[in-house]
């Protein structure tokens, strides 16, 4: 038997052993060390996995392996595209070997990218703002076209908006979900899992057919930090999912970027709070890669950097690479456009307030000039009476 | 002896007449009443005997038989006492042979003889002037609501007695028994065109602080009869617009009134000696409210509140939390502008031609997309939102946001526009509404069909460029495409313009309703 084919063997087991629901990571790791791998716990008896598992455990493993051949569950997997990586092969992603409770295995449902290539988790809310939404535009369509890989959770919001935007600039992305592999939740991101697949790489360390279930995911969460070398926010309230993976992010050893807000909006209480903490601003995509790229270097010499104010008061007072790129489309607008256009964020705001932020000359044309600006596709009338800019063109 | 008095009773909000026989023979004694009778009906026998004995008339101990023919039809309501009473009297020899013929008789009996108000008098009296009735004699309390009716002599009474002396009493002295009452429909209308002296003068616009993009949807709704929505938070001041909007619409025309009145009067609702309804219906119910008290229904049909609305307003607050078959019944009255009850006893349609305004919070908080306040998420929203099916949405054509007021400006005090400037324009808009859709079926732009859009909505081709634009921006579906040209003719109308222009198509955007916002 050559080497390939041992290793075969060893995935259809492993297949078997990590298709079990009911046991816990480190349970696996166990079973899977004291009787020599996955082959050597499906042979093993019910004596030897009571040593590790409980009695109960024990009943329904023998329950489970009568009902499970593994051969045939093992081709019908691949044959649905899932692939299956254990922490004893050598396609494991290395920087999640390292992590604290590291996964024993990794579902997969397309093509994990080469180590070298960094990775950057850009994680933040589900109901982000028109801004986040701007923000995880442009920092996903950056990383993308710079061929960095974009981790994240898939999900609406931040998420799913930096990947997919990642994918666009015709990077990877690597999503990690809560649920089975073989499972796209939420569903409204279908198109997202299935370019995820072709574009990246869908994981997930659940049993095929696991349903998204809501303790899934601060495990889920850690996986994200974990595949990353940096950690950046885009939006987070203060007590949210995000700022758990920010911690796990942190006990792994990660950079964490913040992207800051207004003090005003709820949304960006989190991000702001890490600033204060002492978390790296990213201020604008461009200068985000540069510094990522300079960690690498300074990792790869094992350099340790102290991150004092010192050191920030020395870079560059000002470039261009600082500033958040400006919408294109609306230095073409006329005046009065543009007039109303400026007065208008990424934060809804009433048409009333809009007026008011206008010169009185405009007031009266005010409404068919929202309309215009909705029509050029530059605003977006989030309700019939607020509008903000657009984060997010549409693309059909 | 034999004797037959006219009366009538209602088939929705329109009548039939009804003929009352009474036949007093030898027998054995009973009192027998017969044709088709609902509970009330069959109890007037108990009302009437005890009546006639406290004004000093005992029944003989005969056999008396009564019918109420056509005798298929099913009766119902109290306005049979009366006729009965009278009937009996004749039978009796004791008001002379033929004295009560040609007229009509409505009107309740209370126990000591005293003639109580009855339902739907205007349509019967309506219906008998048509016939050829050229007198009515009804309670005191509906005699002027029956006196509208042009070409019928309208008496009123008070007592059985007063019936009987004027019955027995001779051509001449028989005038001053039973007054003649009538009313003058000038000084009716007269009073409600010139500035509503009644109830809506309460409401002014101009007690609405800021607003203004509330304030213009509900001119446009007006003008337009276009359904409107109003989304904001508690306390934005939604149900103040609601009940303002009858004020700036164009005050009843005699037909309208007519057509409002019978219904009322159909379902018991005037009020003691009050002739017309001359102001604008506004009805608002509750959000618990059954479907059958809102479309109508019961056993024996009743006309529910969008009928009681009809030619004014409905407005449903806090639309999301009505009842989801309530609100789905609604889809039919608010396409053909009647509803159609079917009930094992009868088949009636009531007039259902109201302006739909409806208020709800934007999110089960109340203050999306404020996300500093507001906490829901976009899931919750979502249900929210889908509580109020497609289909109702689709015949909204106007949605507007309010804003939380602020404090400045309570402080200010500017009083906005006043009712009566708002109305002076409606009017004008309506005026050219009406002579745009003389002979046709359609009375305002609002009820343009889709297959007449391009006739009364035709474009530019600057202005199609537009809407092409907009219908592909904004994700427009046919039917949002259809609502904004039908808006878009409002303003327009209210402009004067002939044509529509672009600003009128975005100002009518501005207002589309859609789910979009919410939740997905």
């Amino acid at each position: 038997m050559n080497q390939d084919e041992w290793k075969e063997r060893e995935k259809i087991y492993a297949c078997w052993l990590c298709n079990f629901p009911n046991i816990g990571n480190a349970q696996l790791h166990g079973l899977s060390e004291s009787l020599g791998g996955p082959e050597g716990v499906y042979r093993a008896g019910r004596e030897q996995w009571g040593r590790i598992l409980t009695p109960k455990q024990v009943e329904t493993l023998s329950e489970y392996t009568e009902k499970w051949p593994p051969e045939t569950k093992y081709r019908e997997m691949r044959e649905e595209g899932i692939q299956l990586v254990t922490i004893l092969d050598k396609e494991y992603p290395e920087r999640l070997r390292t992590i604290p409770d590291a996964p024993y295995c990794l579902f997969a449902r397309g093509r994990l990218p080469a180590e070298d290539i960094p990775a950057v988790a850009v994680i933040g809310a589900r109901e982000c703002s028109e801004y986040g939404r701007y923000v995880a535009r442009e920092l996903g369509t950056a990383l993308g076209r710079h061929g960095v890989v974009v981790v994240s959770g898939m999900a609406k919001g931040i998420d799913g908006i930096s990947q997919e935007a990642a994918l666009e600039g015709g990077g990877i992305s690597l999503g990690v979900l809560g649920s089975g592999v073989d499972i796209c939740y939420p569903a409204q991101n279908r198109d997202l899992y299935r370019r995820l697949t072709e574009g990246g790489a869908v994981l997930s360390t659940y049993p095929l057919g696991t349903p998204a279930r809501p303790q899934n995911f601060p495990p889920r969460n850690r996986i994200v930090s974990g595949l990353a070398d940096v950690v950046v926010v885009i939006e987070a309230r203060v007590r949210s999912g995000t700022l758990i993976t920010v911690d796990m992010a942190l006990e792994q050893g990660r950079e964490v970027y913040v992207v800051p807000g207004r003090l005003t909006d709820r949304l960006s209480d989190g991000c702001n709070r890490l600033i204060k903490q002492g978390a790296e601003v990213c201020l604008s995509p461009e200068s985000f890669y540069e510094e990522i790229l300079q960690l690498r270097e300074n990792k790869k010499e094992n350099k340790i950097m102290p991150r004092s104010r010192k050191r920030r008061a020395e870079e560059p007072p000002h470039t261009e690479k600082n500033e958040m790129p400006e919408d294109k489309a609306a230095e073409k607008l006329p005046e009065d456009l543009l007039e109303v256009y400026r007065a208008i964020d990424f934060y809804p705001k009433t048409a009333e307030e809009i007026g008011q932020a206008l010169p009185e000359r405009y007031r009266g044309q005010m409404i068919p000039c929202l309309m215009r600006l909705c029509m050029e596709e530059l605003i977006l009338q989030v309700s019939p009476g607020h509008f903000c800019r657009r984060g997010e063109t549409h693309r059909r | 002896m034999y004797s037959m008095i006219l009366s009538g009773a209602l088939q929705g909000v329109s009548a039939y007449l009804v003929s009352v026989e009474v036949d007093i023979a030898n027998g054995l004694p009973a009192f027998l009443v017969v044709g088709s009778l609902s509970t009330e009906v069959r109890e007037s026998r108990e009302r009437v005997t005890v009546a006639l004995k406290n004004v000093g008339l005992h029944l003989p101990p005969k056999r008396i038989t009564v019918n109420l023919s056509p005798a298929d039809r099913r009766k119902d309501g109290t306005a049979f006492d009366l006729p009965i009473a009278v009937g009996i009297l004749e039978a009796m020899g004791m008001i002379p042979k033929g004295s009560a013929e040609g007229t009509l008789f409505l009107g309740e009996l209370g126990l000591d003889g005293e003639l109580k108000k009855a339902r739907g008098v205007l349509p019967i009296v309506q219906s008998a002037a048509l016939c050829g009735v050229r007198q009515c004699i009804v309670p005191k309390a509906n005699a002027k609501e029956a006196a509208v009716v042009p070409g019928v002599v309208v008496r009123e009474a008070g007592n059985i007695l007063d019936i009987l002396h004027y019955m027995m009493a001779g051509e001449k002295e028989r005038q001053d028994i039973l007054k003649v009452i009538s009313v003058d429909m000038d000084s009716l209308f007269g009073e409600a065109a010139h500035g509503f002296a009644g109830s809506q003068s309460r409401y002014d616009f101009s007690e609405v602080t800021g607003q203004e993009s509330a304030r213009r949807a509900a001119e446009i709704a007006a003008a337009g009869f276009h359904n409107l929505l109003m989304a904001g938070p508690p306390g934005a001041g939604k149900s103040m617009i609601a009940k303002r909007i009858p004020g700036i619409l164009p005050p009843l025309t005699l037909e309208e009134s007519l057509e409002v009145t019978a219904v009322v009067s159909v379902a018991g609702l005037m009020e003691e000696g009050e002739a017309l309804v001359t102001e604008r219906p506004f009805r608002s119910p509750h959000h618990t409210i059954s479907q059958a008290a809102l479309i109508g229904g019961s056993a024996v049909p009743r006309p529910g509140v969008i009928s009681l609305a009809h030619r004014g307003v409905l407005f449903l607050d806090e639309l999301p939390e009505f009842q989801r078959a309530a609100l789905d019944a609604l889809r039919q009255p608010l396409e053909d502008r009647n509803v159609n009850i079917s009930r094992m006893n009868g088949n009636v349609t009531y007039p259902s031609d109201f302006m739909l305004v409806c208020a709800m919070n934007p999110c089960p908080c109340g203050y999306y997309p404020d996300t500093n306040r507001c906490h829901c998420l976009i899931t919750q929203i979502g249900k929210y939102m889908g509580k109020i099916s497609g289909p109702i949405l689709d015949r909204i054509d106007l949605c507007v946001e309010l804003q939380p007021v602020n404090y400045a400006s309570l402080q200010t005090g500017k009083k906005g526009e006043s009712s009566a400037d708002i109305r002076r324009r409606v009017e004008r808009a309506r005026q050219i509404q009406n002579e745009r859709f003389a002979g046709t079926d359609c009375r305002f732009n609002g009820d343009i069909e889709a297959a007449a859009i391009e006739r009364y909505c035709g474009l530019g081709v600057e202005e199609q460029h537009c809407m092409e634009r907009l219908y592909n921006s904004l994700q427009l579906s046919a039917r949002a495409y259809h609502r904004i040209l039908r808006v878009a003719r409002t303003i327009a109308d209210l402009e004067g313009r002939e044509r529509i222009e672009t600003g009128h198509l975005m100002e009518a955007a501005f207002y589309r309703p859609s789910l979009e916002y919410w939740g997905s």
